[in-house]
Parts: C-alpha cells; sequence; structure tokens
C-alpha cells in the first residue's frame, strides 16, 4: 500500500523532471558549443504546440512528438540565423526566441484551448508493470527513457568522441578552433538545432503528456528552470540528472500539498517554490564555485568573428 | 553578386534607418503570414499599424499605453547598457503596484494631496526593493541577474494573485478576487478635464528627457555606457562595476515599480489578476526599437502603442486573435536584431578583382 | 645542417607574383619567392609589412587576389589550412591555436585531421618527444604550462603530420634567450631531416644565426632576398625599415632623485582561473629614471600593472608609495589624481574604448587630474581641445577627436593612448608593451616621448617583452618570473644571458634578498 504510494510519487516525479531535463540537455551541448541560447522557454513552447497540433489532427501522439522537434529546430534555426549568421547579440535575441515563442503558441494554440487528446501511454504492456516496484521500471512512457538514454549518449559524446572533443574546443576557444581549421559556425549552428530539438521535443512533453490538453503559456517558465539547471550542472549531463529530478521532487511536492489540501500554506505560496528554489540553488551554487574552478565554457556567448 | 562589406565605423543613417527597415519587414511578413492563414493580411496590417494612427479618438489610448512602457523600456535601456540583463521587469512593475496598493489601502479613508506622492513613492521603492534581490545576488555571488530577475516575476505574480484572493480581497466585492477602488486621491488626475490622458504620460516624457541628459552629459551616464562597452577599460578608468550594477538595477526596478504604480492608479484604479499585461517583456523591444537611447524608446514605446490599440482594433474588424498581436510585436523584434548588422555590414556588388596591367 | 639542400630538386615551395588586398590596404603586392627543400629561410620584414597575410596565404587561411603558389614543382590551389595540411604544410602561429582547459593530448588531437585513438596517439607523440629530446607531459591542462611548452604543442601538432614544409610565425617573440637556443636546435634538426622551414621574425640576430636564406619584405612588397649569413646586420635592418635606423637622443648623462615611486612586498592573489599571484614584488623608481620589467609573457606582468594602477587593491596601503604617500588602497581615479598614471598593454577594451570617439576616451583617464568633468558633468568643449591638442602633439593620423577609437590602427591609437597620459604631466608612468604592434616610425616616436617625460623629472616604469627595448630604454632593468621580480640592475653592463637567467626563474641572489617567510 504504501509501496504503491512511493512508487506513485516516483512516477509523478519522473514525469514533472523529464521535459526539463530534455530541455537542459539539449542546452548543454548548445552551450558546450560557446552559444547561449536564452531562448528555451519559446522553443519548448514552439514544441508544444506544434505537437498538440500536429497529435489532435492526426490522432498520433509519436507524429506529434516528431512535429514539436522539428518546430524546436525550426525555432532554434531562427536564432542560429541572427545570432551565428548576422552577429545579433545572443542575449537579446534568446529573449527576443522566447516572446516570439509565447506569441506564436498562443497564437496557433487559440484554436485548441480546452481540446484534449489521448496522452503518451507507458512504453511497455500494463502487465509488465502490474506490480508496484516493477511499475518504477517499465512502468514510464517512451521519452523518459529516452531523456535517460540521451543522458548517456550526451555524456560519452562530449567526453569520448572525436566530434564531442570539437564541440567542447569550439566553445572553449573559437579563435584557436577556427585557426586550425575548424568550421566554427557549422559546428555552433549543429549544437544550436540540437538544443531546439530537444526543447522542442520537452516542450511537447508537457502538451501530449503530463497535461494532455492545450492552455496557454503551457510551459510555465519551465524553460528558464532548464536554463538554470545546465549552471547548476556545471555544465556536465551526469549532474544534470540530478538536479532536474531534484526539480521534480519540488514539483511533486507542491502537487501532493495542493492535492493533500494543506490549509496552511496558501496555494499561490506553493505555485512559488519552484522559482524560488531556483533562485535558492543557484545562489547555494555559487557559494560552493567560490573556492575556484571554472565549470563554464570559455567562450559562453561571445560573438564569433569576435565583433 | 552581391555581398557583405565591413565598414570601417558604424553607419549613423543605419543605426536611425534600421528599426524603420525593421517596422516595414514586419507589416510585409504579417501581410503575408496573416494572408496565408487564411485573414485578410492588408487589412490586418493595416488596422494594427495605420488605423490607430489616423483615428484622433485613438490618441489618448496610445499615450495611456506608451507611458509605462516608456518608463520600463528607460530603466532597462540603461541597465542593458551597462550589460545587466534585468528581463525581470514585470516582477518590479507588479511590485510596484502592490507596494503603491498597500499604501492606498491605509490611507483609503483619508484625504490630501500628499496621499499619490506617497503611492508613488512606495511604488518607486517596492520596485527598487525587488530589483535589489537580483542586484545582490550578481554583485556579490556573480549569480546571472537574468535568470533570478526573470524567476522572482513568477513569484510576484503568485504573490499578486495571493493578496487580491485573500487578505486584500475587497469585502463588498461580491467575492471576486480583486482589491477596493481607490478613492478620488489615490487616482491619477488628467492632464485636462475629460482626457483619458492622465499626468503619467507626461511625466514618462520628462523621464526620458532627464535619462537623455544623465547618459550623455554626465560622469555618471558615462559610467553606465563604459562599464557595459568595455569592463576592463572602465576598472582601467577608476569606475566600479559593482555600484553600476546596483545603481541600473535599483533605477530599472524603481522605474518598473512606478510605471505599475501609476497604471494600478491610473486605468485600473484597483488590484486585479488581470493586472500584468506583460508590459515589462514589451518594454524589452521598446528598448531595443529605440536603441537603447532614451528619446528613440520614447517613438519605441510609441510604436508597441500601436500595435497595442491596433491589436485591439484587428479583433474586431478582421477578427484577428489577440494573441497576433504577440507575434507582431516578437517579428518585430526580431527583424530589428536583424537588420542592426546593417550598422556595421552594407551589402555591395561583387567586385571582380581587378587586373593591374603588367 | 648535417647536408647541404639539394640544388637540382624542384622548389619546396614558389610563390609568383602574388597580391592580395584588403579594403584600404594593399598587404601583398607582387611577391615572388621560393624555398628549397632543407631549407631555413627568413621572411622578414617589420610589423605591418604583410608578412603575416603572406603566410596565411600559404597556409590556406586566406586566398590570394592573383599569383601563382607552387608545391614541389606543381602548381597548388590552397584553399583551407586543412588543404595545406594535406600537401604536408604545417604552421605555428605566433598566437597559438590552442585550448586552456583541454589537456596537451586533447590539444594535438584537435591538431590533426584524423581520428586516432588516444593509445596509439600517445604512442606517436612519445616518439616525437625522445626524438627530439623535447619534454612535455601529455596530460597536463595547457594552462599550467609555460609559454616555451605551450609551443612545443603546435610544434608535435606539426611534426605529427611529417610536414615537408613549416611554418613559424615570429616564435620567439615570447622565449627567454635559453628557449630561443633550444627551439633553433629543434629547428635545425627538423630541416636537417629534409623538412624546409620558413622562419618569419623582425629579429636580425636571430636570422643570422638560424637561416640561410632570407626575403626582405617592406610596405607589402619584396625588396630584397639575400643570405642572412654574409649580408650585415645593418644593411638588413636599413632594408627592412627602408630609411637609415635612427638612434634614441637621450639627455647625456641621466640625472637620478628621489624614489617617486615605491613598492614594497606587494602580495596579490591571481585572478582565478588562470591568473598569476604577485609575491613579495618590491622595487623603486627614481625621479628621470627609466626602469624596465622585463619577463616572458603571462609571469605577472598584466598583473603587476591593473595592481599598480589601482585596478585591483593591494592589501596594506604601505605597499605602493607615491612620493612616499602610501596610496596600495586608493582606487584608480585617487592614484590617477595623485599622479599615477598607467597605461597597460592591450590598447582596444583596456586602454581605451574601440566603440567610443578620441574625445569620450579622453574621459576615460584624463578626468582626474584636468577640469573636464568637474561637480559630475562632462563639459565637451574642454574635453574636445585637450583630444585635439594629444592628436596634434602626438601626430595622430585621423580625421579628429569625434573619430571612434577602434578606426585607428594600432600605432595611431598607442600614440593617442600615449599621448593622452603623458599630456597630463604624471609624476609617475607605468607603461606596459609600449610599441607591440607598432610600425618603426610611431615606436621611434613613443620611445623619444618616453624619455623626454623622464627628463622633466618623472619616474617611467616601462614593462616590455621585448629585450631590445628594453636594452634600449631603460636605466635601470629587472625582471619578473612567476610573480617574482629581481632585484632592478642597471643596464650598462649587463649580460643577455644573466637576463636570460632571470627569466627563465633561476633567481640568484633575489631570492636571497627577499625575507624568509616568502
Amino acid at each position: 500500500m504504501t509501496a504503491a504510494i512511493l512508487v506513485s510519487i516516483f512516477m509523478t516525479l519522473a514525469a514533472a523532471a523529464t521535459p526539463i531535463l530534455l530541455a537542459a540537455l539539449g542546452e548543454l551541448v548548445t552551450e558546450k558549443a560557446g552559444v547561449l541560447n536564452l531562448g528555451v522557454e519559446g522553443m519548448m513552447l514552439c514544441g508544444a504546440v506544434a505537437g498538440f497540433a500536429v497529435a489532435y489532427s492526426t490522432g498520433s501522439v509519436a507524429l506529434g512528438l516528431i512535429a514539436a522537434t522539428l518546430a524546436g529546430v525550426a525555432a532554434a534555426m531562427i536564432f542560429a540565423l541572427l545570432t551565428l549568421g548576422l552577429g545579433s547579440n545572443q542575449v537579446a535575441t534568446g529573449l527576443a526566441l522566447t516572446i516570439f515563442g509565447i506569441g506564436a503558441s498562443s497564437l496557433i494554440g487559440a484554436g485548441f484551448v480546452g481540446r484534449t487528446i489521448t496522452r503518451l501511454g507507458p512504453l511497455f504492456p500494463a502487465d509488465y508493470a502490474a506490480h508496484p516496484w516493477l511499475r518504477l521500471v517499465f512502468g514510464h512512457d517512451a521519452i523518459v527513457y529516452l531523456s535517460l538514454a540521451l543522458v548517456l549518449a550526451v555524456g560519452l559524446f562530449l567526453r569520448r568522441t572525436r566530434a564531442g572533443l570539437i564541440l567542447r574546443a569550439v566553445g572553449e576557444n573559437a579563435d584557436s578552433a577556427h585557426a586550425i581549421g575548424y568550421r566554427v559556425l557549422a559546428i555552433r549552428t549543429a549544437a544550436t538545432a540540437f538544443g531546439g530539438a530537444l526543447a522542442g521535443l520537452g516542450g511537447a512533453y508537457f502538451s501530449l503528456a503530463l497535461t494532455p490538453m492545450w492552455a496557454d503559456r503551457l510551459t510555465a517558465g519551465r524553460g528558464w528552470i532548464a536554463l538554470a539547471l545546465v549552471v547548476f550542472a556545471a555544465w556536465k549531463p551526469g549532474r544534470l540528472l540530478i538536479g532536474a529530478y531534484l526539480f521534480g521532487a519540488v514539483a511533486t511536492f507542491e502537487l501532493q500539498a495542493k492535492a493533500a489540501g494543506w490549509s496552511f500554506v496558501a496555494p499561490e505560496v506553493l505555485a512559488m517554490t519552484p522559482y524560488l528554489a531556483t533562485i535558492v540553488v543557484l545562489t547555494m551554487m555559487s557559494l560552493g564555485r567560490r573556492t575556484g574552478g571554472r565549470d563554464a565554457p570559455a567562450c559562453l556567448g561571445k560573438p564569433f568573428p569576435a565583433q | 553578386m552581391l555581398e557583405w562589406r565591413r565598414r570601417r565605423e558604424p553607419s549613423k543613417a543605419m543605426l536611425y534607418l534600421s528599426p524603420l527597415i525593421a517596422i516595414g519587414l514586419t507589416m510585409l511578413t504579417g501581410m503575408l503570414v496573416f494572408g496565408a492563414i487564411g485573414y485578410d493580411g492588408l487589412r490586418a496590417v493595416t488596422a494594427i499599424f495605420i488605423t490607430p494612427l489616423i483615428e484622433p479618438q485613438r490618441w489618448a489610448d496610445l499615450g495611456v499605453k506608451a507611458a509605462p512602457l516608456i518608463m520600463i523600456a528607460l530603466g532597462l535601456a540603461i541597465g542593458f547598457r551597462a550589460n545587466v540583463w534585468n528581463i525581470g521587469a514585470e516582477g518590479q512593475y507588479v511590485m510596484g503596484a502592490i507596494a503603491g496598493t498597500g499604501v492606498a489601502l491605509l490611507t483609503h479613508d483619508m484625504t490630501g494631496w500628499w496621499i499619490l506622492p506617497a503611492m508613488a513613492l512606495a511604488g518607486i521603492l517596492g520596485g527598487a526593493a525587488y530589483a535589489a534581490v537580483p542586484a545582490l545576488l550578481k554583485v556579490r555571488l556573480q549569480v546571472s541577474e537574468i535568470l533570478t530577475s526573470l524567476m522572482l516575476t513568477y513569484v510576484a505574480v503568485q504573490f499578486l494573485y495571493y493578496l487580491v484572493r485573500g487578505p486584500w480581497k475587497d469585502p463588498d466585492g461580491f467575492n471576486f478576487p480583486q482589491t477596493k477602488m481607490f478613492s478620488g486621491s489615490q487616482t491619477l488626475p488628467a492632464v485636462a478635464e475629460g482626457s483619458l490622458v492622465h499626468v503619467g504620460v507626461p511625466l514618462a516624457i520628462l523621464l526620458a528627457l532627464i535619462a537623455w541628459f544623465v547618459l550623455s552629459k554626465t560622469v555618471a551616464g558615462y559610467a553606465v555606457r563604459v562599464v557595459g562597452r568595455a569592463p576592463a577599460a572602465a576598472r582601467h578608468g577608476g569606475f566600479d562595476a559593482n555600484r553600476v550594477t546596483w545603481a541600473v538595477l535599483l533605477t530599472g526596478g524603481g522605474l518598473a515599480g512606478l510605471a505599475g504604480l501609476l497604471e494600478a492608479a491610473g486605468p485600473f484604479g484597483q488590484l486585479t489578476p488581470q493586472f500584468p499585461v506583460g508590459y515589462g517583456f514589451t518594454a524589452i523591444i521598446v528598448a531595443f526599437l529605440g536603441r537603447l537611447s532614451p528619446v528613440g524608446i520614447v517613438f519605441g514605446a510609441l510604436v508597441l502603442a500601436v500595435t497595442y490599440v491596433g491589436g485591439e482594433i484587428a479583433q474586431s474588424t478582421v477578427r484577428l486573435p489577440s494573441a497576433a498581436t504577440g507575434m507582431f510585436q516578437a517579428l518585430l523584434l526580431f527583424f530589428l536584431l536583424a537588420t542592426d548588422v546593417l550598422v556595421r555590414w552594407r551589402l555591395a556588388w561583387k567586385a571582380r578583382p581587378a587586373k593591374v596591367a603588367p | 645542417m648535417t647536408q647541404p639542400p639539394d640544388q637540382t630538386a624542384p622548389s619546396r615551395l614558389a610563390l609568383a607574383h602574388v597580391s592580395k588586398s584588403f579594403p584600404g590596404v594593399k598587404a601583398n603586392q607582387d611577391i615572388s619567392l621560393s624555398v628549397r627543400p632543407g631549407e631555413i629561410h627568413a621572411l622578414l620584414g617589420e610589423n605591418g609589412a604583410g608578412k603575416s597575410t603572406l603566410v596565411k596565404i600559404i597556409y590556406g587561411v586566406q586566398r590570394a587576389d592573383e599569383g601563382q603558389i607552387s608545391f614541389d614543382g606543381r602548381p597548388v590551389e590552397i584553399a583551407s589550412p586543412k588543404a595545406a595540411r594535406k600537401l604536408g604544410i604545417g604552421m605555428v602561429f605566433q598566437h597559438f591555436s590552442l585550448f586552456d582547459g583541454m589537456t596537451v593530448l586533447e590539444n594535438i588531437a584537435l591538431g590533426l585531421d584524423e581520428t586516432v585513438p588516444p593509445e596509439e596517439l600517445k604512442a606517436r607523440i612519445k616518439a616525437i618527444l625522445d626524438s627530439y629530446s623535447l619534454p612535455l607531459d601529455p596530460d597536463r591542462e595547457v594552462h599550467t604550462l609555460s609559454v616555451g611548452e605551450r609551443q612545443r604543442i603546435e610544434i608535435v601538432r606539426c611534426l605529427l603530420q611529417k610536414p615537408k614544409l613549416l611554418i613559424m610565425d615570429e616564435p620567439t617573440s615570447v622565449l627567454t634567450p635559453q628557449e630561443v637556443e633550444r627551439l633553433f636546435e629543434t629547428l635545425r634538426q627538423i630541416a636537417a631531416e629534409g623538412c624546409s622551414i620558413l622562419y618569419i621574425s623582425h629579429k636580425l640576430h636571430e636570422i643570422k644565426a638560424l637561416c640561410e636564406a632570407a626575403t626582405i619584405l617592406r610596405a607589402g612588397r619584396v625588396v630584397a632576398a639575400c643570405d642572412p649569413r654574409i649580408e650585415t646586420t645593418q644593411r638588413m635592418a636599413e632594408l627592412m625599415i627602408g630609411a637609415e635606423l635612427k638612434y634614441l637622443q637621450r639627455p647625456a648623462a641621466s640625472k637620478q632623485g628621489a624614489a617617486r615611486l615605491s613598492v614594497e612586498r606587494l602580495d596579490m592573489p591571481g585572478e582565478p582561473p588562470f591568473g598569476t599571484s604577485l609575491k613579495g614584488i618590491s622595487f623603486s623608481a627614481q625621479a628621470g629614471e627609466i626602469l624596465g620589467i622585463a619577463g616572458v609573457a603571462g609571469n605577472g606582468q598584466a598583473e603587476l600593472l591593473t595592481a599598480l594602477s589601482g585596478e585591483h587593491l593591494a592589501g596594506r596601503a604601505d605597499a605602493i608609495k607615491l612620493d612616499g604617500r602610501p596610496i596600495g588602497r586608493s582606487d584608480a581615479g585617487a592614484r590617477r589624481a595623485a599622479g599615477l598614471a598607467c597605461v597597460p598593454e592591450e590598447r582596444n577594451g583596456h586602454a581605451a574604448v574601440p566603440e567610443f570617439t578620441l574625445a569620450e576616451n579622453v574621459v576615460l583617464t584624463a578626468r582626474h587630474r584636468l577640469p573636464l568633468a568637474p561637480s559630475g558633468l562632462i563639459r565637451q568643449g574642454p574635453v574636445e581641445r585637450y583630444a585635439g591638442d594629444v592628436i596634434a602633439r602626438f601626430d595622430v593620423r585621423t580625421t579628429g577627436s569625434s573619430a571612434l577609437a577602434g578606426s585607428l590602427s594600432g600605432g595611431n591609437l598607442q600614440k593617442f593612448i600615449m599621448g593622452r597620459e603623458i599630456g597630463q604631466r604624471p609624476d609617475v608612468l607605468v607603461v606596459a608593451q609600449p610599441t607591440w604592434g607598432v610600425d618603426a616610425g610611431a615606436a621611434a616616436a613613443i620611445r623619444q616621448a618616453l624619455v623626454d617625460l623622464a627628463a622633466q623629472g618623472s619616474a617611467i616604469v616601462v614593462i616590455s617583452q621585448d629585450l631590445d627595448e628594453l636594452l634600449e630604454l631603460s636605466d635601470r632593468l629587472c625582471v619578473i618570473n612567476e610573480g617574482r621580480l629581481s632585484q632592478a640592475r642597471p643596464v650598462a653592463g649587463l649580460k643577455l644571458e644573466e637576463i636570460g637567467l632571470l627569466m627563465g626563474g633561476v633567481h640568484g641572489e633575489s631570492h636571497v634578498a627577499e625575507p624568509a617567510h616568502a
């Protein structure tokens, strides 16, 4: 009985963590190449609305997920065109992308407000997950498994492969990489596209798995929290996993407290917790980092070629 | 073939022309996009960008919508100039309104000329205090102000919801989540009898002039510009980047807070959950459209005010969804950032390498 | 030089009538030269003569507008550095293409065009290091290495590709004399194995010691080709500069007065991640004196300058004294007002703001001593007048005080910055790399201005990596190494070897002079 509740809580936790994990993992790769794309929230919203629109019209959640990924890439390519192609300021352009994502998703989604779809179900047949503990292993949907596999894949890619080495080199010193003969802008564009793809997918997780219906600004600032998570993780995929699941725990606490009808805490105060927790975590990270060492890629956010 | 050539000095002409080009491109794209998805594109763009300018009865509304945008964008632009990216102006705007409303609720049974100034002061302090949090975290712990100021916006909005649904709910308000209406001495006077234009509008323009003077004529303004452009040079010249960070964040927060209070004591006359309308985010576009210069911001705010008023017109005439306004605003910012390239680069016909006669 | 270069084989590299223009500049005009297999060939010229552009064309970083390149007798198109490497051309840039936060092994792997498993790469690196007896640890992170070691990474990168032509761009500008000697041995061994070397420099004694042929460039053209082993240094210098050499005019005997700037046991932690800490720095500079501070780049020069300028404050006020007054805890503005002016090495973004006009750049550092902004309001008239004065007095070539600093050439901007400080008649002037990247005419003018300022009774401290410049300018010289400063010695009678040993970290007596706790 208690086991079933605990398992159920963990399932909620994993579901809350997954979209942020995806978006943050994409942003981590983008930032490792030296690009600071603050438009994660916007890309997530583009993915969320595209995924919902396609899933609603075709009845296929899988097609929705693919559409969301492509929408995320498309949004990221606007960013790449402006910052990498035309040399615009990365911070300003990232903000613009978020404003655009809010506007575009709200415009496209206007016709879908309140509509529902069948949500993304567990990957494995129900009898695998009949026992509560087995449910912990076999009860998740495909995206949860995919996100965990991607953490491993990105970690191996960055540490063990030549392509990963080159990607890190571009973020570490773009001028040196260029002098050796690497195509800095092409590599950065690819990294930005990957970030967009995962942000789009993460956004779609909201509209296709978490709340299988459309509402305006569905992602509620989770894209910004994903950005904070990359800082928290010190640009390391493994720590990102821990951070995302910690965040999932905070979000689950908020949900459980609301469901339990705690009257001594106003629901608005509970709704503040993820954001306040993010600020607290960022602050604690800074306190911890003061002992020395450098985590961020050295060229993060700097234009190439230099202005 | 055309090719890009780097200018030896940034083009002054393009500095002023590129926002106009961006507006033109936005109108063109908007026409094509909305045409493609089944609206009357030309009428939509006309309604949004032209109608508010040619119908005099809309002008008051333009001024009222531009005023908070000017104030917030001034504060943001000063920060952006110093490379301080406060993007949580919306939160500071809400907090300013809450602080000012606090004073209004305390003085609800009183009258006197001092009540509005006291509310304004509370608004400024509320916004500034809220911006002090990211300032402190940035200066002391190098925490990114981008993330903290934005996170605090979500917190401020929830705080507002809490107040209007809980302790500040009007007991005679039929259980609607809203505060009492402000009294006569708590409401902004109009500039002229019967006009919709309240005193916040001339105040916004006055603030823009002051900001222009400080930025371009004083050592304090110089400090802001040099810290943003070249931090090492600023240190070399004896400027303290931390002090500048504090100053611009407190100024930005104060201006946003004042804008929030003026909005509460003007068009709204109370606090409701609908109070945060996103001016704090739109002001980011205004700041860029105005090229981060105070005078430019007045015009930038006017353009964005036109899109707000025009968006409402287009809703009734062409049945354009209200979200279209946000799309137009975002497109405008994209094109602005894109056309910025013309300031430093120019397009030229590719010259074939001239053969030198032997 | 075990075997003479093969005279019958086709040239390893031949350039015919190569030209390259940038907007407003003809960087290379009608350049022809040829390098034989196994030859060490010097490309000699001043800053701005077009050497860098030419080697970038050879290495495929830039494309020539006109002309023909042949390699081993065959005409070639070199479209990219990758194509150059495929042909067998390797290059060691003056500014290394390294990644500070990564290991030596990763850095070398990044320089290769094919994927090599780490273990195999390690073995191949070890083989090269052994055969040239170069010490280097593949697992260290680059930021922990000396400049000489970093250069070795670049050389190993090239040697792994078994090059036929190795281009070395100003390889000795940041090395100690001992490291230079060691590099030359390596280069001779590489050449003896048949690899040609194109050696870019403006240092004549090095070229005489190393090279068998030389092509001299001036203002983008070839002005002469010669055998540097036979040609006199004087003649090559005149060909390179294009005028008879001018010597510095100094007062007959420099009269030395009281100490104006004195620094005692100044400590300062380096800035993370890769800064150098200053440890127990002590020196003094007297009125009328030019004190030189030599050292290899990255040994604390930048930190020393910002510690003196007040950009970073000292722990104790009396660690730095100006005319006897403690100023160690005063900020940069207060120090300027008191009479201590500094010119950092980096012009763009440190000494000046490129996006600001010259007039605005005057406000940056001249507002403390001149009445440019009393009571916080900038007075446009006096600011523009002072900018105009500096432009006129120091012959700054520009359109006027409203030109952007970033639009000036390096030399002209440096003249403006030096003029801005000297025009305020500082009591003490600390200047880093006063003539870095500046053409000969401007360099001479800047050095003369320093000598003149000293003659008026100011104390001057010159921090430079250019030993020749320091020997010419300074009255006394000390060396900074790993954040420690040696004792100052009179330049007259100082041996180059002694300075070299100090630069390489053999401190000799300076250790004895330090307090026991250090």
